[in-house]
């Protein structure tokens, strides 16, 4: 496993993402929406565990189940492809998730400012320097909108006077 | 006009640092094109056919002297001399260089200008009613709320990366002129039965390969609402808008799809839990953003200069312009001015950086220090008094923008086409100044033909806006020849339709022909007074076919 980055650090990667048939041999790891629904049960309460939704793959079927998920594996399959953007907001936001947040696919060091002020803290990069990509974060220091980041927009924050 | 504050501008600045060290990164190697195209195009910098092309944001038309004055340094400095109004009041230059790309961003940013979303599948530059402000049948200027927007949209996080490119437009009249019914959403400020300004919701208009316009979601939605609203249409997009293939991309399809009722059911759901967040607009907010926007200081005397009606009678050629280019503004005493880009000598919507220079002077000598652009591809000069009418329309003169056709058939709505886009399947530039020469010698003839709006795309992607063109003209490539489909009846104002195909597609010689048979035909057969697109609606396609083609 290599490296990710998590709450703008980078650090050793400690999950599996688990193929359908693979066993699961303890530590974090992740499974498909699939596995998921068909052993939910089963898998619901053991610890580190992280279910992966596809771009095209709602969120809806999990919300029931996101205070037993320690990870939540939204994907990339290129970057263009914004719908987890959406999903992320939503359950930091509406749904209340607290676990890990994670970004996995395309992702690229110009979209993890966006990505981060959605909710996501945990990102598996595709490709260039991890650390070049840190630098990412600090693109804006002020943003006009409320995000998952808790920010309040610019005509209410403090900010404007 | 909205002025910047110190988080607005920093903003800007950040970008242009963010920017710049891009541009450095592909440079050097270490992004690829692939992973730069994206990047760029968030920044309205296109590849085209011979260079690089940037389109530079003018938010809702509006410009000041100051910035006009940077846009013509930038033509100056960055290209070869020239800037082009696009059909949504933004400016395109079309000689860049990647390597000074940013300094161009630099640049703008002096002066409170950007290129941010210009391109790119996200939320683009918002345009308003080329006449806010100034007009008399406004209900409520349009702007504020488009600066709001402007805001809320700038780097949204979540909606940077949509299915396909997003357009907002807001008009604040009565006559529709910013064509909101054929925009992904169009705001129009209405009055309910209580006398409460707020906003009619039109969502899933557009043009390009599948036209269609927009249907209303909410008769009324109270003001504080805006942003809550358009975010909940935005998430709705797009999580389920079409991803797969990108013809099928834009929210229009998604809303066809569903049924503007369901479609309108999902938006409402997804409300109903932000409507009340802190995307609830303050009164304070709304307060602060239109004091922006307040009249100039108006010469309560104005109207009291008549002296521009004895040259009215003795220049026949300040005469025609006062009747063509001049427009009545609600403030008596006072003009809207429309500076015509439609000159034969130069394609339409083309403008030089002298010209800019000048029309920024005449902006401060004669207009308050403001002009618009209009997606028609002039400019417009909004608050003209009396007194300086003729020693305007003179300097105007002097620099071929007195051309007195606005509204006319040689002021023709055109794309860059063949000689500039890169997706282009034939010239379309060409084409109008064909058209444009075979009128533009005889006024008379074009004020006898009126109001007739030609509109025209070099391909299916409809830059041009064809489909609502009195005459549409769409280039087509047919065994590697550059051909013409010819459309008739459209229109994006209060009557808006689509127009429907006149036949089989005309060779590029015989276009013109086609046009003047048209027009000849039409002159023959209207009724007393019958605009050309009435017209058409009455004797439908038909007879016209049988004259073109017959
Ligand atoms: S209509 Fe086609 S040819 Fe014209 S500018 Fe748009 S993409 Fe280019």
């Amino acid at each position: 496993m290599g490296e990710v980055i998590k709450n703008r650090s980078i650090i050793e990667d400690d999950v599996r993402h688990l193929a359908d048939d693979e066993q699961a041999t303890g530590g974090n790891f992740t499974v498909s929406l699939t596995r998921w629904l068909e052993e939910r049960e089963q898998l619901k309460n053991v610890e580190g565990i992280g279910v992966r939704i596809a771009s095209d793959e709602p969120i809806e079927p999990i919300l029931d189940d996101i205070s037993s998920l320690d990870i939540i594996a939204l994907d990339f399959p290129k970057f263009a492809d914004g719908r987890s953007y959406s999903k992320a907001r939503l359950l930091r936001e509406r749904f209340n998730y607290q676990g890990e947040l994670r970004a996995t696919g395309d992702i690229l060091r110009d979209q993890l400012f966006y990505l981060c002020r959605c909710g996501f803290d945990t990102f598996e990069l595709a490709q260039g320097n991890i650390r070049d990509a840190l630098k990412g974060f600090n693109d804006f220091s002020i943003t006009y909108q409320t995000a998952a980041d808790g920010t309040l927009p610019v005509y209410l924050s403090e900010q404007r006077v | 006009m909205y002025q910047y504050n110190a988080i607005d501008q920093k903003i800007v600045d950040e970008r242009v640092a963010q920017y710049r060290d891009q541009v450095e990164r592909r440079l050097a190697g270490e992004l690829t094109e692939d992973q730069f195209r994206p990047l760029r195009l968030m920044n309205g910098l296109y590849l085209q056919r011979h260079a690089y092309m940037l389109r530079v944001a003018i938010p809702y038309g509006l410009l000041s002297s100051e910035q006009t004055r940077m846009l013509a340094h930038i033509a100056r400095k960055y290209d070869k001399g020239f800037g082009h109004i696009t059909t949504r009041q933004n400016i395109q230059y079309n000689w860049p260089k990647l390597a000074e790309s940013p300094d161009i961003l630099a640049d703008l940013a002096k002066v409170q200008m950007h290129a941010i979303q210009t391109s790119g599948n996200c939320i683009r530059n918002i345009s308003a009613d080329h006449l806010a402000g100034v007009a008399g049948d406004e209900i409520e200027d349009p702007r504020p709320y488009c600066e709001i927007l402007r805001q809320w949209s700038t780097f949204h996080p979540e909606f940077s990366y949509l299915p396909r490119k997003f357009k907002i437009a807001i008009t604040g009249a009565i006559q529709d002129r910013a064509a909101v019914i054929v925009h992904d959403i169009g705001f129009r400020l209405v009055k309910n039965d209580e006398g409460v300004v707020g906003f009619q919701v039109i969502v899933g208009g557009g043009l390009g390969r599948t036209p269609i316009l927009g249907a209303t979601i909410r008769e009324f939605l109270p003001k504080e609402h805006l942003l809550s609203y358009t975010e909940a249409i935005l998430r709705v997009y797009n999580l389920h808008g079409n991803r797969e293939n990108k013809y099928k991309a834009r929210i229009k399809i998604l809303v066809k799809s569903l049924g503007p009722d369901e479609f309108r059911r999902q938006v409402e759901e997804e409300w109903e839990h932000i409507k009340d967040s802190v995307l609830h607009l303050t009164e304070e907010e709304i307060a602060r953003v239109s004091a922006f926007f307040v009249p100039p200081e108006y010469d309560a005397q104005a109207a009291n200069h008549q002296e521009f009606l004895g040259k009215i009678d003795s220049n026949p050629q300040f005469a025609r312009w006062f009747e063509q280019n001049v427009t009545e503004h609600k403030v008596p005493g006072y003009n809207i001015v429309a500076v015509s880009l439609k000159s034969p000598e130069r394609p339409p919507g083309d403008i030089t950086d002298e010209q800019l220079d000048v029309i920024a002077d005449l902006a401060d000598k004669y207009s308050f220090g403001r002009l618009r652009t209009t997606h028609e591809q002039n400019l417009i000069l909004s608050d003209v008094p009396n007194e300086h009418l003729f020693a305007l329309w003179s300097e105007l003169h002097a620099q071929e923008m007195a051309t007195p056709n606005i509204g006319k058939v040689t002021d023709i709505i055109c794309c860059p086409g063949l000689d500039f886009c890169d997706l282009a399947n034939a010239g379309s530039i060409g084409v109008s100044q064909a058209i444009t020469d075979a009128f533009k010698d005889d006024l008379e003839l074009q004020y006898d033909i009126g109001e007739l709006k030609i509109k025209m795309s070099g391909c299916i992607n409809s830059c041009g806006h064809h489909h609502v063109g009195h005459i549409g003209i769409l280039g087509i490539n047919k065994n590697d020849e550059e051909y013409y489909q010819i459309m008739l009846g459209g229109s994006a104002e209060n009557d808006a339709s689509l127009g429907k195909w006149l036949g089989p597609a005309i060779s590029k010689d015989e276009i013109v022909g086609a046009i003047q048979k048209i027009v000849d035909y039409y002159r023959v057969e209207r009724e007393d007074g019958e605009r050309f697109l009435d017209f058409y609606r009455r004797v439908g396609r038909g007879p016209i076919k049988e004259v073109v083609y017959g």
